[in-house]
């Protein structure tokens, strides 16, 4: 017998490992669940950990209202598909009952309110432990984050006082109103959760693959057009062939050119791209060098 | 394909960070739009050149005050391997960030300016090192070309060097002149350095054999949560999940609950849903006994014939990391893997100076980024080997039960 751990196994199995500490060591934790590849493969890695039980706890969503349809229509059939709980929780709710004020502008985006709604979730089902997607290769901020990130009563990170962390020890101790965010696939990069979507043979969203759609050039980005973004004269717009490389608000998510229509051809064009996933597709990191970590610090994921 | 994990220490201005923006650069793992943002970055700092050192600061405060203060994790491949890099800070004062990155790490680079030489950080950083029983070392000796590719520069510094190895009895220690500024010995040869018949760093990173610290006896399990099921068609399912963390684990193998002292059978194993009749360290598993009885998180499931130690008081080697001074006699919880038990501190025997290795005896108290011997009781016996025999299987930490902190980080002996 081959003793010797293929990489993909040694980080399933720190995943599931992390997973299991989450069960064992909080009340009430959630799977915050946004319908993108990393979310998905978190439900495939929990089914891992916990099957032939069920898993200890609901899969959330936090729904922006500017979703991609059909990342939505996968959402609800995979819940259903696996059985498990799904919450979902509306921005536009949140904006009704607090009289949030929307952001205007041509794409005007409601990632950063969906923060209200998220830090309300957790706090009406009284969730201690919010297990995430992120990945430590994404942006810099991110690098720096702990597995499990300890938040404060307002949900903000605190990148000067994190806890240290080590070997496989996961302290999860937290005290009334503080709560904890998990990272059980930290240490994967895009192309590990492609490979890794690849060999388990993951469903994913039709989105992710080539597709033909109305696209609106903007700043040399693809927007996808949408009820939620403003036309003016003068845009150019046209029909593309394109792919999703995230999945995240029509607003804020840009497309990718691609004839990629198996996931074979999605990992060569990625081995072959020379942009990053989030500085090709996120319009929303593109404000500062330090928006994610400023968004981190008000109790963003 | 498999996976080395290794982490970067040296002093302030020894070009640690600019070193992993070099490996990046240079395997091609830097994209278009990350380099767009360092051109821009480099050109509000002093720097006329692209700072490859801007690539791993990430927070505001380090971007601001030029250094490292958390470890920063990096990842890169080639065709032969998976590397994730923990690029740690050099600052006495954030120590225990080093540690964190060094915790999991097989192997260390430790930065060398060859100007200086070894200096107090150097020391501090391979005392870590040994402590933490790393099993390679790299001492990248850089800025050569600043000192002429001189041979003779380079010789003294491993003639140096290797005093302190002997010292800290590090095992396996690789000497590499390089210039991460340049390039020089990074991916390929330099030819400034002619002299220089080893391996560039990558090659050598590439071709290293890592075992992670595994050894096939003794076998080694906690459990960290119980599958049940409970459904009518899965009524008496009990399927204890946990990761190997040493050794292999076969269907049959009598086994011996802790700290219960039950016996039982392994009955069946399964990874990922599916049955299988052995399974070995670093998989994540689910375990059944033949016999109905209880087991729980934070249990060991080891071997007959293999036991680990299973005691209530025990002597460890400590690195203090919280803000707040450790008291003698003071009460912590004491975690280990997944097991939590009430424990006291009570005794310091002596405190290491991370400098020279001297013991000053009975300090009564110790701060921040200390390292000393304490010994400790726990409320209820925990299953262990020391960490010098089992790395694995010989960590813990104490967490302070007001604040939650992480406080000290123990290596068991």
């Amino acid at each position: 017998m081959n003793y010797q751990l293929d990489y993909l196994d040694q980080l399933e199995s720190e995943a599931i490992y992390i997973f299991r500490e989450v069960a064992g060591q909080f009340e009430k934790p959630a799977l915050l669940f946004s319908g993108g590849k990393d979310s998905i493969t978190l439900v495939h890695l929990a089914l891992k950990a916990f099957r032939p039980g069920k898993f200890p706890f609901p899969l959330v969503h936090i729904d922006t209202g500017h979703n991609f349809p059909e990342a939505l229509e996968f959402r609800d059939n995979l819940a259903k598909s696996i059985g498990e709980k799904l919450i979902v929780r509306k921005v536009e709710d949140t904006i009704k009952a607090k009289g949030l004020k929307e952001t205007t502008g041509k794409l005007a985006s409601r990632n950063a309110l969906q923060t209200f709604t998220l830090l309300d979730t957790i706090e009406e089902f009284g969730f201690d432990a919010c297990i995430g997607g992120a990945r430590r290769d994404e942006e810099k901020a991110r690098a720096k984050e702990r597995v499990f990130s300890i938040r404060d009563e307002f949900g903000g990170w605190d990148p000067k006082r994190q806890r240290p962390e080590l070997w496989n020890i996961y302290n999860g101790k937290i005290n009334k109103g503080e709560n904890v965010r998990v990272f059980p696939i930290s240490n994967w990069t895009e192309l590990d959760v492609w490979n890794y979507i690849r060999r388990e043979k993951i469903d994913l969203p039709s989105i992710y693959f080539s597709h033909e759609r109305e696209i609106l050039e903007y700043e040399g980005q693809l927007i996808a057009t949408s009820e939620f973004i403003r036309i003016d004269d003068g845009d150019t717009i046209s029909r593309k062939r394109v792919r999703y490389r995230t999945v995240g608000d029509m607003t804020c998510t840009a497309a990718v050119e691609s004839t990629a229509s198996t996931i074979d051809d999605i990992i060569s064009e990625i081995t072959a791209t020379r942009i990053s996933e989030r500085g090709e597709t996120r319009i929303d990191d593109r404000i500062s060098e330090a928006a994610m970590e400023d968004r981190k610090v008000n109790g963003y994921f | 394909m498999d996976l080395l994990r290794f982490i970067t220490a040296g002093s302030v201005d020894d070009g640690k960070s600019t070193l992993i923006g070099r490996l990046l650069y240079d395997s091609k793992s830097i994209l278009v739009d990350q380099l767009e943002t360092l051109k821009k970055q480099s050109k509000n700092t002093a720097h006329s050149d692209i700072d490859l050192a801007l690539l791993t600061d990430g927070l505001r405060a380090e971007r601001e005050q030029g250094i490292t203060i958390d470890v920063a994790y990096k990842y890169f491949s080639t065709p032969k391997r998976k590397f994730i890099i923990a690029d740690a800070p050099g600052h006495i004062q954030y120590t225990r960030n080093m540690i964190t990155g060094a915790s999991n790490a097989d192997c260390i680079i430790i930065l060398v300016d060859a100007r200086n030489g070894v200096v107090e950080q150097t020391r501090r950083h391979s005392i870590i090192a040994s402590l933490l029983r790393i099993p390679h070392v790299i001492v990248a000796i850089n800025k050569m070309d600043m000192v002429d590719n001189d041979q003779v520069v380079f010789d003294a510094i491993v003639e140096q060097y290797e005093a302190l190895a002997r010292d800290l009895k590090l095992k396996d220690v690789y000497y590499i002149p390089m210039s991460a500024l340049k390039g020089d010995n990074i991916i390929s040869r330099s030819s400034d350095i002619p002299w220089y018949k080893g391996e560039p760093l990558l090659s050598y990173l590439e071709n290293l054999p890592v075992s992670h610290g595994y050894t096939h006896t003794p076998s080694r399990f906690q459990v960290q949560y119980v599958v049940r099921p409970q459904s009518e068609d899965l009524h008496d399912y009990r399927g204890y999940a946990g990761r190997v963390s040493n050794g292999t684990y076969k269907v049959g193998n009598a086994v011996r609950i802790l700290p219960s002292g039950q016996t039982s059978v392994i009955s069946a194993i399964e990874v990922g849903g599916k049955e299988v009749t052995e399974v070995f360290a670093g998989q994540s598993v689910i375990l059944h006994l033949k016999d109905d009885i209880d087991v729980s998180r934070g249990d060991s499931i080891v071997k007959l014939g293999e036991l680990p130690r299973l005691e209530q008081e025990f002597d460890a080697l400590m690195c203090w990391m919280d803000t707040k001074e450790l008291q003698e006699g003071a009460r912590y919880l004491l975690q280990q893997g997944s097991r939590r038990v009430k424990a006291i501190v009570k005794e310091i025997a002596y405190k290491l100076d991370v400098n020279t290795l001297a013991q000053q005896p009975s300090p009564q108290t110790a701060a921040l980024n200390d390292v000393v011997k304490v010994r400790i009781k726990t409320a209820e016996p925990i299953a262990f080997d020391s960490f010098q025999k089992l790395s694995a299987d010989g960590t813990a930490i104490l967490v302070d039960q007001t604040s939650n902190m992480t406080a000290g980080a123990l290596l068991l002996q």
